[in-house]
């Protein structure tokens, strides 16, 4: 009798832990803008969306595709991908999830005041053939659709249209709209409550359909709460004093102490991330400098020498404290294009880069004014600065002009710069994205060049990204890889480094680290 | 006394333009909005749409006037950055930063009068010199400082109170409070005393200045002589003759408390108006920069006019000269 009660006592015991909520609490210095899926296409709106939301196509852990609300997808003609939809799903509020909404997802993405055009741009329309099957027409070929669509998240159609929300919010209007503060999706988590730059709860959503799948089997996690804490030094106290238990970005130079500190775990992992210096190799005089009647970025030398004249690993020692893996090539080994045989970079060579710099006419350097952000980039303005301090020692007297985000982007973009720093992430894990936005002529056309304020043209260049859009297979890889020979060869940018991202946490907390820093709480476990 | 108040507003209407139009002509060196709100992916048509959108492409005067026409009507749009009505999210955060301020008001004075009082009696004692040399370090250390060493002492390592965040909070009606939660109070402690510090020295220091000055004066020697107790000399007669000053003082920095927040609510992520101005100066989210400084403009007017009127109370010198309709 009494082994009984003990045994139920014990079973109540276990029943109560199952029950129990496991929390994590989670800090970064930025809040999500809008819990609206397909109006800011914005870091810190995905890493609270995509808990909530899921796509067709969904990520492993990896960062490879995985089968998401789509079980299975298939290109059945050159303009025509077909999916077919999980059954059963539901979103948070009940209503069955079919082939209209993502007709309707699809048709709100490709919308005019939506952020997401680069992840549609080659679609034409989506089309419901039955129930739980759904055809994406694109305008072209596009072999990369699945990796784009695992970005799009899948709305409710009818949840969408009762609350008067068929579009992404418009900055003209002067209401706001209903999905910049609610959310029905059909992810692992629910948004509970939210109040803007202050906290935002979510509360496991039980009846999620990847609950079973490998990787979530062990996942655990019964709530997030969220809070923006933008001082960095607050966020570390706050995950010291045990207030805080995951930090997302906690600063560099705070690393070590975390590592020391008890019952806290600093993950590092690679990020999708590399950053480039980029040249004015357009104009005939540059804005600014001290050369008059021609531009000296035009000639391949000078760039050359500019290059020879940093010392990357400097940078990585010493400005990154060993957080950056200095790269010779446009993005990092993640990116679905990578080749290896191409990282390589000029070596540091003060000798001969003044040779180069002699031999293109400018025995003696010239000056130059490199614009820079100063709170975008992991230590931006410091990578700045050492760089501006290894160019001066081969001659190239070199002024720093560093900036918050804000007025440094919109220098960039009226192309009003010489030289400029640039940190490019690569949302598609797809080499095209990056070719097309930074490298391909500037020409007006969708996504062609959007990033390429140097305004680096060249024709076969422009040939090779025409491959790679429509191409598929080996030959894909093949334009590529040639493109990625002409990046280094050509020298339109001096590439850096991709960026480590450290992740800080409380020791009795579980998940992978993702290269996109986006967390995934799918996979978390808290011990 | 009516027509004083009647010209004071009419004089602060130049002000309060003068204020738009100098925070209206800063944004242009801001930075552009535009290249944060379309994010990392667009084309040059979508980028042409939203400047025509947000009418940026309009020269600066008309912009200006659009902008003043709205504002006077207490409409200032929908935040760049958040999507939301500039006005609501200025009426959300309000609370937060009034109730910091006036619990850092309340700390500086319960404090600051105090220590004033009894370092301008006992001059020579070693407490006296150990409240001035605090004071000293409350005057020259930045606030940003000071809050980062009190997380570390209060937080970090004793772990008494919370680092970030105003805690659980309670709302009535539209007015969110921290003050009815346990969780609320502790929140409050560590920023109100950032925030009061500053006012706390220069309160004790002015009421230190003033007890000097009044005991030196005929009527202390003579209450003295009456035979009063020092109790009713220094409280009843010396202190309440020294706080006319104190008070007009603790007015004007009131302002000033609740407008220079932004540091404090920066370090302790307090979700008030000032972090909101933070937030939005790094997104160049320019309506609710410019409803911000324009409700700040209107606060120091606003509390101008009452001490002003304060002294027409307090001092009847002020009064004569106006006729008899004065009050």
């Amino acid at each position: 009798m009494r082994k009984w009660a003990l045994a139920a006592a014990m079973a109540a015991l276990f029943g109560m832990g199952a029950a129990e909520a496991r929390t994590v609490r989670w800090a970064a210095s930025g809040d999500p803008n809008t819990m609206d899926p397909h109006s800011q296409n914005v870091g810190t709106v995905t890493m609270v969306l995509q808990q909530i939301y899921d796509a067709l196509i969904a990520r492993n852990p990896q960062l490879g595709l995985a089968p998401g609300l789509a079980t299975r997808w298939e290109q059945q003609e050159p303009n025509r991908w077909r999916f077919w939809l999980r059954d059963g799903v539901r979103f948070h509020e009940g209503e069955a999830f079919t082939a209209d909404d993502v007709v309707f997802s699809i048709t709100r993405a490709l919308a005019p005041t939506s952020n997401f055009g680069i992840f549609v741009d080659t679609i034409e329309r989506a089309e419901q053939v039955e129930p739980l099957v759904v055809d994406i027409i694109t305008k072209t070929p596009d072999p990369i659709l699945p990796n784009k669509l695992a970005s799009i998240f899948m709305m409710s159609r009818s949840w969408s249209e009762r609350n008067n929300a068929p579009r992404p919010q418009n900055t003209r209007a002067r209401e706001e709209i209903f999905t910049v503060r609610n959310t029905n999706g059909t992810g692992a988590f629910r948004l509970q409550s939210r109040e803007a730059d202050v906290r935002t709860v979510l509360a496991r959503n039980a009846d999620w359909w990847g609950w079973r799948e490998e990787d979530s089997r062990e996942a655990n996690v019964t709530e997030i709460v969220f809070r923006p804490i933008g001082s960095d030094a607050t966020r570390i106290a706050a995950l010291l004093s045990g207030e805080v238990d995951f930090v997302l970005d906690p600063p560099l130079q705070d690393l070590t102490r975390l590592r020391a500190a008890q019952g806290i775990r600093v993950l590092e992992g690679p990020e999708v991330r590399s950053l480039y210096l980029v040249f004015d190799t357009h104009r005939d005089e540059l804005l600014y400098s001290d050369v008059r009647g021609r531009n000296p970025f035009r000639d391949l030398r000078v760039r050359q020498a500019l290059y020879h004249a940093v010392d990357i690993q400097a940078i990585h020692r010493t400005t990154m404290r060993g957080q950056s893996v200095p790269t010779g090539t446009l993005f990092p080994p993640q990116v679905n294009g990578y080749v290896q045989a191409e990282d390589v970079r000029l070596p540091h060579d003060q000798a001969r880069a003044r040779a180069l710099l002699t031999e293109a006419g400018y025995p003696n350097g010239f000056q130059i004014t490199l614009d820079c952000s100063n709170n975008r980039y992991i230590n931006d303005e410091q990578i700045c600065q050492a760089i501006a301090a290894m160019w001066a020692r081969v001659g190239v007297r070199t002024q720093l002009n560093a900036m918050p985000l804000a007025p440094f982007f919109a220098k960039i973009q009226r192309e009003d710069t010489s030289v400029y720093m640039l940190g490019w992430g690569v949302p598609t894990l797809d080499a095209l994205y990056s070719f097309q936005s930074l490298l391909a002529t500037r020409n007006g056309a969708q996504g062609d060049g959007i990033w390429n304020y140097g305004r680096y043209s060249n024709p076969q260049m422009d040939a090779l990204i025409q491959r790679m859009k429509t191409e598929t297979g080996e030959a894909r890889q093949a334009a590529v890889t040639e493109a990625l020979r002409l990046y280094r060869t050509d020298v339109p940018h001096i590439p850096l480094h991709h960026q480590m991202i450290p992740w800080a946490l409380r020791a009795h907390i579980q998940m992978p680290h993702m290269a996109n820093n986006q967390p995934f709480f799918r996979w978390a476990r808290v011990n | 006394m009516f027509a004083f108040v009647i010209s004071r507003i009419l004089q602060s209407i130049p002000v309060l333009l003068a204020v738009a139009l100098i925070s209206f002509a800063m944004f242009a060196y801001v930075g552009d909005p535009i290249a944060i709100m379309l994010g990392q992916d667009f084309t040059e048509a979508q980028r042409a749409a939203l400047v025509a959108d947000l009418g940026l492409d309009q020269p600066f005067w008309v912009q200006f006037t659009r902008f003043a026409l709205h504002a006077a009507q207490g409409e200032f749009g929908l935040s760049y950055r958040l999507s939301r009505p500039v006005a609501d999210l200025i009426a959300e955060r309000a609370p937060a930063t009034l109730e910091l301020a006036f619990c850092a008001a309340a700390v500086a004075l319960a404090i600051g009068v105090p220590m004033g009082v009894y370092t301008g009696l006992y001059r020579h004692s070693w407490l006296s010199r150990a409240f001035l040399t605090f004071s000293l370090i409350g005057v020259s250390l930045p606030t940003f400082l000071i809050g980062i060493l009190l997380i570390l002492v209060f937080s970090v390592w004793l772990g008494w109170l919370p680092s970030f965040g105003r805690g659980d909070t309670v709302t009535i009606g539209w007015w969110s409070t921290g003050l009815l939660t346990w969780s609320g109070i502790k929140a409050l402690i560590l920023p109100s005393v950032t925030l009061g510090l500053f006012q706390l020295t220069l309160i004790m220091r002015l009421v230190r200045a003033e007890m000097l000055e009044v005991l030196r004066t005929d009527y202390i020697k003579f209450a003295r002589a009456r035979g009063l107790t020092n109790r009713a000399v220094h409280f009843g007669h010396a202190l309440k003759n020294t706080l006319v000053p104190v008070i007009t003082v603790v007015g004007l920095q009131l302002g000033a408390i609740i407008a220079f927040a932004i540091v404090t609510e920066t370090v302790f992520q307090w979700p008030g108006m000032g972090l909101l101005f933070i937030q939005s100066v790094g997104s160049a989210d320019i309506p609710v920069m410019a409803a911000y400084l324009l409700l700040i403009a209107c606060l120091f007017v606003v509390i101008n006019l009452i001490v002003d009127l304060l002294y027409y109370a307090v001092d009847p010198r002020l009064r004569t000269g106006r006729g008899r309709g004065g009050h």
